[in-house]
């Protein structure tokens, strides 16, 4: 069996180090390029959104380098992603690409459930090892999460233009190396450092900005234009409502592991705006979007795809909070174009308008 | 004279305006950029420089529009900022006051918000009402009008009809059929012109607050029609400003005064960059799967400056080699 699965952000850094763990052959995709968009467009449905289509450009790529098959995550709901997987089958069927399929669904009742579908995976081996290879993969998302945060707070402040990226990519590949626990824990720390060794001024005025929204195109650089660098870049400190772990800890542990942030807080802080499920992360968007407002960030920025649904709702929200926190935000929303410029512009002006409201709101309370 | 250049390099037009130290324009250039903004910002600039009196001293020059940066490293500018901080800064300058600025362009329309002379929100078309301009400029030449004389054909309207205006091949299928059956060409034009807003306030202006003073700006502000077309729509007066056409460059000479003043010192090539040699070229880098293309400005043989690049590897090498 050699196992292939869609990128999403830093997501096969974690799932690598799983199925290895496990002794599963692993066929990765390339990362998500212009090509992958490029197929995933020819034989996706034209209506279907943007991950839909880099998903099938991954699986296709990976099917070229010999992968047989293919594992994914579902969902439930009023999101077309849950079935998602199904159809992407079909259409690699219908190409002649002979598939397996493997579905990791959020468990209704049960975590066992779950581990059920990963024992097709791995065959006979022990249930320890498998909890092991899992609580393995979940490590290295932590370790990449952590990462991710710091290049967040160092990218505004860099002294030479570009060393956080640098600092960044060698980092993650000190993480993506570990093959064992005891090595993950010494690279992990080896990381972190080269993160701290970048030169900042400490003192610099940064803006914060929250970004919120559908998870694929808020975790995946290719399908945001690197919308966190593009806003590092320009002088604001990001933070993202929802880390890999922390939907891994959500949706396929149940929130097992404890001192994460949830998605219950979330959907809890939207409350008066939003009172129920809407599919996707219509729910946490808005609630994320409150509780970023109330930790006194400068500004949010929502993203999703187009024709995103639950998106489309939290959008038509997004004004109250913004009016009622004096809070501004801005959407985008992503498809197949590649023209950046205009999100440059979007996002500089954003900036623009972030800044000279504090200026105004400092000056005033002096 | 002394003043300030500001330069506003769109994909189709090109603007340029002087002000001098008091804030009061004395020339604005339009012209197209045909696809050769290089060759554009320097025939520009040659033109200014016969247009202004002699001995004048650039104090100062700033670029706007999506060909900022390269217009930027081609004059020396001191500041390079979006159209949309170019416009609300312009407004704010020619209609003080000014709370809500409508702009559209042949290509880009946008609303910006202000309050208490800062800009609150804005947003920027995302799929529909783009090429608004084109689009009319496309319509007057299928009915043979000369675009100029559109807006006043419309205001001859006395019942507009009403045209689906959601997208251009709705409009036009649309006022095809309003012609077959006989409606009057002025009240088609009205129509058109109440669709087209109707069209940006739903795709642009949705959910904003369209509070007075109103500025209209951009190219399609000439055509009267649609000034009217807007009026009635939002029951307010919407003013036009002088220089509606070359705000952004407007906004942009304001921005270099505010950079200089800030700094001292400007970095304007001067008018001889008419007569430099500029060459661009691009590539694909092949250092990751980003597979970025890169364009880079040659300047009389030494690259000046790089960009397109994801990761920051060229364009901050650049960088590096301007400081040196
Ligand atoms: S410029 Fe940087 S991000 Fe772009 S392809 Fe080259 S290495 Fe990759």
């Amino acid at each position: 069996m050699r196992v292939t699965f869609p990128h999403m952000g830093n997501l096969h850094i974690s799932l690598k180090a799983m199925f290895h763990y496990l002794g599963v052959e692993v066929v990765l995709p390339p990362p998500s390029s212009k090509r992958t968009l490029t197929i995933g467009v020819k034989y996706g449905p034209e209506f279907a959104c943007m991950p839909l289509k880099l998903n099938l450009g991954n699986f296709i790529e990976a099917c070229e380098m010999g992968a047989d098959t293919i594992v994914m995550a579902g969902g439930c709901g009023p999101c077309r992603f849950g079935y998602y997987a199904q159809i992407e089958h079909a259409i690699l069927k219908g190409l002649g690409y002979d598939m397996q399929l493997i579905v990791l669904e959020p468990p209704e009742r049960h975590i066992s459930e779950l581990l059920v579908k990963i024992r097709r995976i791995t065959g006979n081996r022990s249930w320890w090892r498998v909890i092991q290879a899992i609580r393995f993969g979940f490590q290295k998302a932590r370790a990449v999460d952590e990462i991710e945060m710091a290049a967040f707070k160092i990218r505004p402040r860099e002294l030479r233009a570009g060393s956080a990226d640098e600092a960044y990519n060698r980092a993650l590949e000190l993480i993506d190396r570990a093959s064992s626990m005891d090595e993950l824990l010494a690279n992990r720390k080896k990381a972190m450092e080269i993160m701290n060794g970048v030169a900042v001024d400490q003192n610099r005025r940064v803006l914060r900005v929250g970004i919120i929204g559908e998870i694929y195109t808020l975790l995946e650089p290719f399908a945001n234009h690197a919308l966190e660098r593009q806003l590092g870049r320009l002088g604001a400190e990001v933070d993202r409502s929802i880390y890999l772990s922390e939907w891994v800890n959500d949706h396929l542990f149940l929130g097992l592991v404890k001192g994460l942030r949830s998605r219950k807080a979330a959907c809890g802080a939207a409350f008066p705006y939003l009172r129920h499920f809407v599919g996707g992360h219509g729910q946490e968007t808005v609630g994320s979007a409150v509780n970023y407002a109330r930790a006194g960030y400068d500004g949010l920025v929502q993203v999703f795809p187009f024709t995103c649904m639950p998106e489309i709702v939290a959008e038509s929200i997004l004004p109250g909070v913004s009016g009622d926190f004096n809070i501004p935000v801005l959407t985008l929303i992503m498809d197949e174009h590649t023209g950046e410029a205009g999100l440059v512009t979007r996002l500089e002006a954003f900036v623009d308008l972030l800044e000279r409201k504090k200026e105004f709101k400092e000056a005033f309370v002096q | 004279m002394k003043g300030y250049l500001g330069l506003d390099v769109g994909s189709v037009t090109t603007k340029i305006v002087f002000m001098d130290e008091g804030g009061i324009i004395r020339e604005a250039i339009y012209m197209r950029t045909q696809g050769r903004p290089i060759a554009t910002v320097q025939k520009g600039l040659k033109e200014l420089c016969s247009r202004l009196p002699a001995g004048v001293k650039v104090k100062g020059v700033g670029t706007t529009g999506s060909g900022r940066y390269l217009a930027g490293v081609i004059v020396g500018a001191d500041t390079v900022k979006n159209e949309i901080t170019a416009h609300a800064v312009a407004s704010s300058l020619l209609v003080p006051g000014v709370q809500t600025i409508l702009e559209i362009g042949g290509q880009d329309s946008k609303i910006i918000i202000l309050r208490n002379g800062v800009v609150s929100d804005f947003a920027m078309n995302t799929v529909c009402a783009a090429g608004t301009g084109s689009f009319l400029d496309q319509q007057a030449a299928r009915l043979n009008i000369p675009v100029e004389k559109f807006g006043e054909i419309a205001l001859q309207s006395t019942s507009p009809v009403r045209i689906a205006g959601r997208c251009a091949v709705f409009a036009e299928s649309d006022m095809i059929h309003k012609q077959q059956m006989g409606c009057s060409l002025p009240d088609i034009l009205a129509g058109l012109c109440e669709a087209l807003v109707r069209n940006y306030l739903s795709n642009v202006g949705k959910g904003k607050e369209i509070l007075p003073p109103v500025v209209f700006q951009g190219g399609v502000a000439a055509n009267l029609g649609m000034v009217r077309a807007f009026e009635k729509e939002l029951g307010v007066p919407v003013q036009v400003p002088p220089y509606f056409d070359v705000m952004g460059a407007v906004g942009a000479a304001l921005l270099a005064r505010e950079a200089v003043a800030r700094k001292g010192i400007s970095r304007f090539k001067g008018f001889g960059l008419a007569d430099l040699e500029f060459k661009t070229r691009s590539f694909e880098c092949s250092g990751c799967t980003n597979q970025c293309e890169v364009v880079e400005i040659d300047e009389n043989g030494a690259i000046i400056a790089r960009w397109g690049d994801r990761c920051g590897r060229w364009s901050s090498a650049g960088r590096e080699a301007k400081i040196s």
